[in-house]
């Protein structure tokens, strides 16, 4: 629609160059959007080919349901393509690409970490509610006493694998999992399927050498689950299925046909029967605050979260004190402009800052080994100290490491900072009669806090998240006994997350979030307190 | 100058130990403190057939054969994935960077303060806290789009380009600034389009800001952790980060020696570029981080 508008606004742009009168004036005629130069040419590729992508996206996402993204790419199309052929548009065009990633990846990921904190998303909630009844009801199927069994064949078309059927009334049937049974023109020779339309019927070797996909294979009548399946255990043979738990969509509920329980769906997303039994899986639902007060209420949980809570703060604390007062110490070392050899020596301090952070840490974990290690084998004289084990020692440990890891990033800012300290200013002083540590004292730390204090507080919450520090050094440990989730004396926040979303046998993604958004809400407060100091605002 | 080598004479006997000579001390102490865990490491990778305990006495024996063994272990595939993921991230970030803040710099529109402030409180919040979240939304992407889903390199690319425009555009933001607008008014004048302003004028003239910013990106991809743990799961699709974590995390049979070796070539990368540009990197961190 608006590639054709360009396309006619062509013409009067001729390859003089003479400024064509125009409505608005433009900045400049010979812009990408109305001549077929190779930027342009360029651009409708690149416009093209997202496009493909997109309408591919909206297709596919149409097929398995996803709405959210479907809403999306049809509203980032749109955009995108308003925002390159419009010729108003200037800021989009080149603030679009950027934006799009961001509203993805950062600010959909934050809100959405949100929403999934109120909900008890998670191992056995993954999915919606209809898609836990289809499961229920596929998992609880039993063959129906007395059925008729019924002659079948395999087919295959594609991957896909299907069952061909002859029923009771003598209609002939085809369907796969996805797509349930329907009529269809099969030929039967002495009660065998021996053609399928449009599918491949399998011989007695394929059915073998794919017997275990053809055994597990469930073709529902319909897409209602308490009409029931055909299985087949031998291939030729089907026998019709039919879910013990029998779902009342009327009711919303699911009746066992043998004992005659009825589940009802249960505030905490399951189907529960009176005496309080569950179905799994169940669905997601909102669980309110629920999630945020878990590791409170659970008695279990409440010691060690406030353990880890403040260790949290006492490790970033801590982080920042020892790197800055040892950064410091040495930028004022060596800013002394008689010391031989500064470069040297500043190159060389560097290096830690300069190896990989991750591979560090890994390094010292080697290093720290409680019975193969450099530290206690070699520099100990064969010492069995735990470092890594003892909670007291690992957390020793980690600030050491950190120590080592940090230190060169506060000598690097710290003496840059001294050196935009004039020199007049100490040498008034010392005039005045004070001595080294009053200069210091009174004089060159305020005017360094004046450029440090901010980077101090960025320092600050980096370590609050440093999260591959504790995973690659103790992994969170030495563990806790006895709590519902893997955590230890020296995990901080962020890593407790990941260990309740993944590494907790059941994955909590609802408590995890939640946990994130506590985060979140710390590392803003911090960020504000760092904000009011910097002017950076009011540059804007 | 005469001053201070009237110090240099000045100086000496005790009053020179107490005045510079413990600041020698000081920085041999701290320098070997410094170079122990890297000479260690470096020991250990030429130890052969090296374990913890072998590796203790540094530069017993010489020889290259934990390097050799590195190939066959898959170790090439990862050091490709870290490549490409991170030199695609440092391109995306420097492109998208710097159209961005071309286009704070240089356009105004409504909404362009209020977005800056935007962006500024965006960069707060490192995009590392919602993992979580990331990770369910790799999972609900892969039905739709397998090649940016979990466990590809597309997917995770995404990812970290998504947190490009919080981190960078301010640093590029304020370079921009300093680029005289008189430069384009006159490219302007004789009829560059803003792409041609943008592309031959503009970017030229920041090239300084572009290189720091896509190198500090490829630093910080090449080393990003838990992002690439959450999305990539399959070892052949592992970063340098990943797969060696599970090298040296797994005590029980843990080659110490090829963990070394492939530590050691992992680092080379990122301490010559550190060391040859760190003037840029450290002005850099400094600018960047005023940010709060």
């Amino acid at each position: 629609m608006t590639d054709q508008s360009t396309a006619q606004e062509v013409v009067p742009d001729d390859p003089t160059g003479t400024r064509p009168p125009r409505r608005r004036a433009p900045r400049g005629t010979t812009s990408h959007a109305r001549s077929f130069s190779p930027g342009f040419i360029a651009k409708l590729i690149l416009i093209g080919t997202v496009d493909a992508l997109g309408v591919y996206g909206i297709l596919s996402a149409w097929a398995v349901s996803q709405w959210g993204i479907l809403a999306f790419l049809v509203l980032a199309l749109v955009v995108a393509n308003w925002a390159y052929f419009s010729r108003r548009m200037l800021p989009a065009k080149y603030l679009v690409p950027g934006l799009l990633f961001l509203v993805v990846y950062q600010l959909f990921a934050m809100g959405y970490t949100g929403y999934v904190a109120f909900t008890n998303y998670g191992d056995g909630h993954n999915s919606t509610k209809a898609d836990a009844i289809t499961q229920i009801a596929a998992q609880n199927e039993r063959r129906v006493e007395g059925s008729p069994s019924l002659p079948l064949a395999v087919v295959q078309s594609g991957d896909e694998l299907g069952f061909a059927v002859v029923t009771e009334d003598g209609d002939t049937q085809v369907g796969t999992a996805e797509q349930p049974f329907e009529d269809v023109d099969a030929t039967v020779e002495s009660g065998r399927i021996t053609e399928v339309p449009g599918w491949e019927v399998l011989g007695f070797a394929q059915v073998a050498a794919d017997q275990e996909a053809i055994t597990s294979l469930r073709v529902p009548f319909s897409d209602d689950p308490s009409d029931g399946s055909v299985r087949t255990q031998d291939g030729s043979t089907g026998y019709v299925f039919r879910s013990a738990l029998e779902y009342d969509a009327a009711a919303d509920t699911f009746t066992d046909t043998d004992t005659g329980t009825v589940y009802t769906p249960g505030e905490g997303g399951n189907f529960v029967s009176p005496d309080g039994e569950r179905l799994t899986p169940g669905w997601r639902v909102g669980v309110g605050f629920d999630n945020f007060t878990a590791m409170v209420t659970d008695s279990r949980m409440a010691g060690p979260f406030a353990q880890i809570f403040v260790w949290t703060f006492a490790f970033a604390f801590l982080s920042v004190i020892t790197t800055f007062a040892l950064g410091l110490f040495l930028a004022i070392t060596f800013n002394d402009p008689r010391v031989r050899g500064r470069k040297v020596y500043r190159s060389l301090l560097i290096l830690p800052y300069a190896f990989p952070g991750f591979l560090s840490a890994l390094v010292w974990r080697g290093m720290l080994n409680e019975r193969f290690g450099l530290i206690n084998e070699v520099l100990l004289g064969g010492a069995s100290i735990p470092w890594l084990s003892d909670p007291w020692l690992a957390k020793a440990a980690i600030i050491g490491v950190n120590l080592w890891l940090g230190f060169p990033y506060m000598f690097l800012i710290c003496t840059g900072a001294l050196q935009s300290i004039p020199h007049d200013m100490t040498e008034a002083a010392r005039i005045d009669g004070a001595g080294r540590w009053r200069i210091f004292r009174s004089l060159t730390l305020p005017l360094l806090m004046v450029s440090v204090a901010p980077l101090l507080i960025s320092s600050f919450a980096f370590n609050f998240n440093n999260f591959s520090l504790i995973y690659m050094l103790t992994g969170g440990g030495p563990n806790f006994v006895g709590t519902p989730y893997v955590v230890g004396h020296t995990d901080i926040l962020i890593s407790m997350v990941y260990s309740v979303a993944f590494e907790s046998g059941t994955k909590q993604y609802g408590v995890a979030s939640a946990l994130s958004i506590v985060i979140f809400l710390i590392v803003g407060v911090i960020s504000y307190l760092g904000f009011r100091r910097t002017r950076t605002l009011e540059e804007i | 100058m005469a001053r201070s080598t009237e110090l240099h004479t000045a100086v000496r006997g005790r009053r020179w130990w107490s005045e510079i000579g413990w600041r020698h001390v000081v920085g041999v102490v701290m320098i070997a403190i410094c170079l122990l865990p890297l000479l260690y490491v470096l020991s250990a990778s030429l130890n052969p057939g090296g374990t913890l305990t072998g590796s203790n006495q540094l530069f017993r024996t010489i020889s290259l054969e934990n390097y050799t063994e590195l190939g066959p272990r898959g170790y090439m595939n990862w050091a490709v994935n870290s490549l490409v993921v991170s030199s695609a991230t440092a391109v995306g970030t420097v492109l998208m960077g710097a159209a961005a803040a071309y286009a704070f710099s240089r356009f105004r529109f409504r909404g362009r303060r209020s977005g800056l402030t935007t962006l500024l409180l965006v960069q707060m919040f490192p995009q590392m806290l919602a993992f979580v979240a990331l990770f369910l939304l790799l999972l609900s992407l892969s039905e739709v789009f397998p090649a940016i889903g979990l466990n590809t390199q597309l997917g995770l690319i995404c990812v970290y380009l998504g947190g490009a425009l919080g981190v960078n555009t301010f640093l590029m933001y304020g370079f921009f600034n300093t680029v005289p607008r008189e430069i384009d008014e006159a490219a302007k004048i004789d009829g560059a389009s803003h792409a041609q302003i943008f592309w031959t004028i503009i970017l030229r003239l920041v090239a300084p800001i572009l290189a720091v910013v896509g190198l500090l990106s490829f630093i910080s991809s090449y080393g990003e952790f838990i992002i690439a743990k959450v999305v990539l799961q399959r070892p052949e699709r592992f970063t340098l980060a990943l797969g060696l974590y599970n090298w040296a995390s797994d005590e029980r049979n843990a080659r110490w020696g090829i963990f070394a070796a492939g530590a050691v070539l992992a680092a080379i990368p990122v301490v010559a570029l550190f060391l040859f540009l760190q003037k840029y990197i450290v002005g850099g961190l400094t600018a960047g981080s005023v940010k709060g």
